[in-house]
């Protein structure tokens, strides 16, 4: 009977991972497949042509580059400092609750909602209107949890020894965790950083009322301009439009340019903690 | 001919509503060793800890005096940056920084806003001389610190102590986490760094105390039972419980 017991616990575990694997494959095959022909260089560097239905996506690319790296400026700054605080400082105590429960509500807020957010509060109510400033405004809010959790969990895994350490040479608290605590843990905050890049860049709803213009001739000129993106442009592919015989091979073109830049993102994550580990281990 | 340089007077401290030690009185002379033993849990750490109000970390409250350099250092608004300069500490467990040699002994200097390069690759150098470990790492000083033996490390911890020229070095355990070899060499270094510095060595170890030790200290539930001089103490201890103890009857 420990054997069966044994035995059928380690049956549902293979069962599950297999699950997971297949998935992921039954998900990414057919994008794959029918999206990688063609890609480089025409349909990364040209314009859409004729109403979306022939040429590239290069605006696309470009105004989703601008989005994230734009919401970076905003959700980096805010979301190391309080990190920091909440992972070095921690008082006083209702403060903290106070954060957490402000966290982990933004964190369970559906994205759409954050879009609509964006449209009321940036677009309307500070006449921002519908722009890539409005647009990385609404990533930023979005992506703010993501980078606070992970950051704090980096500061959170340094030695409690090395702390001690700064201060027993001398180290005032501010400068335990600018000397110490942030070198040590950088590697961690980093790939946290780069990883909430990735998954800012594949966002849709949140940008649709707020930055994304389906088609567009030119590229962005400024802060106030609509931009087209990668995600919104499939989307707009797959539903509006008159000719869905034409569109929907540059859906998953698109969708396959997408999930390449995401993937490079993140792997570019994994080799850059990778190469930092290596000189510091302990 | 012994000068005090640390006296303790009626001092208390707790952690919360526990009292951790109870009414220490005690003297600590300069260029001496000071060892301090006692049974797992009777406050030894804490009290070495004392000395550079380490305990702050732990919320700990106290009252009585410890009188170093003429102030006494559990004031509320004293230098505290200052005082652990000056009372450097070396841990249990080996904890150089995960940067380069070089960086571990530099650090204390450049938190102090020295950057004189010059004067740091000099200090740094002779850190590393005082504790026998230039010539056995002197290809290799931007390495990473973590690249070292147990024992290498726990003498660049004592590097990276020194470089701040302490007055006074706190040792707690130093040796309790290394193989028996390291643990020579450094009761070796501690024969001739005090000639230039007070070192204050908590340790479980007894043999160790009646090596390295000039004065002994033995603490049990957080009092203080019997100081006096290693020699005396080991032979002939004035307390029951201190004779018990050496002796291997508890601990």
């Amino acid at each position: 009977m420990r054997k069966f017991k044994e035995f059928s616990f380690e049956f549902f575990i293979y069962l599950s991972t297999l699950i997971t694997i297949i998935s992921l494959f039954i998900f990414l095959i057919p994008i794959f497949k029918n999206g990688y022909k063609g890609i480089f260089p025409e349909f990364l560097f040209t314009f859409p042509k004729n109403g979306m239905t022939e040429g590239g996506i290069f605006p696309a690319i470009v105004g989703t580059f601008y989005l994230t790296i734009l919401s970076t400026f905003f959700s980096f700054p805010v979301g190391i400092i309080t990190a920091i605080y909440l992972a070095e400082y921690g008082k006083p105590k209702f403060l903290v609750d106070m954060i957490r429960t402000s966290i982990s509500t933004l964190s369970g807020i559906p994205s759409i909602i954050f879009g609509l957010f964006g449209l009321s509060f940036f677009v309307v109510r500070f006449s921002l209107e519908v722009s890539l400033l409005s647009g990385s405004l609404t990533l930023a809010i979005l992506s703010l949890p993501i980078i606070i959790r992970s950051v704090e969990e980096s500061l959170k895994s340094v030695p409690v020894t090395f702390k001690e350490a700064a201060y027993s040479l001398g180290c005032s608290k501010f400068e335990t965790i600018y000397k110490v605590s942030i070198p040590v843990a950088f590697p961690n905050i980093l790939t946290s950083l780069i990883l909430s890049i990735g998954r800012v860049a594949g966002e849709t709803a949140p940008i649709m009322f707020t930055a994304a213009t389906l088609y567009s001739r030119r590229l962005p000129k400024s802060l106030s301009s609509e931009v087209m993106a990668i995600p919104y442009h499939i989307y707009g592919l797959v539903t509006e439009g008159v000719s869905p015989e034409k569109q929907i091979p540059i859906a998953y073109k698109s969708a396959f340019v997408l999930l390449l830049l995401v993937l490079i993102v993140n792997l570019s994550a994994i080799i850059i903690r990778q190469k930092l580990r290596r000189q510091r281990r302990w | 001919m012994v000068k005090e340089k640390i006296k303790v007077e009626n001092f208390n401290l707790y952690f919360k509503d526990k009292k951790v030690l109870n009414n220490i009185n005690l003297s600590i002379f300069e260029n001496k060793v000071t060892a301090i033993i006692g049974p797992s849990g009777c406050g030894k750490s804490t009290l070495i800890r004392s000395f550079n109000r380490m305990n702050d970390f732990y919320n700990a409250k106290v009252d009585g005096k410890i009188i170093f350099d003429g102030i006494n250092i559990n004031d509320r608004n004293i230098d505290l940056s200052n005082l652990r300069t000056k009372i450097g500490m070396v841990f249990q467990k080996p904890n150089p920084f995960p940067f380069s040699i070089y960086d571990n002994v530099a650090f204390g200097l450049k938190v102090k806003g020295i950057n004189d390069k010059s004067f740091i690759d000099e200090k740094v150098v002779k850190s590393l001389k005082d504790v026998w470990l230039y010539d056995e790492i002197k290809d290799r000083l931007f390495d990473s610190a973590m690249s070292l033996s147990g024992g290498q490390q726990q003498r660049l911890c004592i590097a990276r102590a020194l470089a701040n020229d302490p007055e006074v070095l706190l040792l707690d355990e130093p040796t309790s986490a290394l193989d028996p070899k390291s643990t020579q060499k450094i009761e070796e270094l501690l024969e001739v760094l005090k000639k230039k510095l007070t070192i204050i060595i908590v340790t479980h170890n007894i043999a160790q105390a009646g090596r390295v030790s000039d004065y002994t200290l033995f603490i049990y539930l957080g009092e203080i039972v019997e100081f006096g001089e290693t020699k005396k103490m080991f032979t002939a201890p004035e307390n029951k419980k201190t004779e018990e103890y050496i002796t291997g009857i508890f601990g």
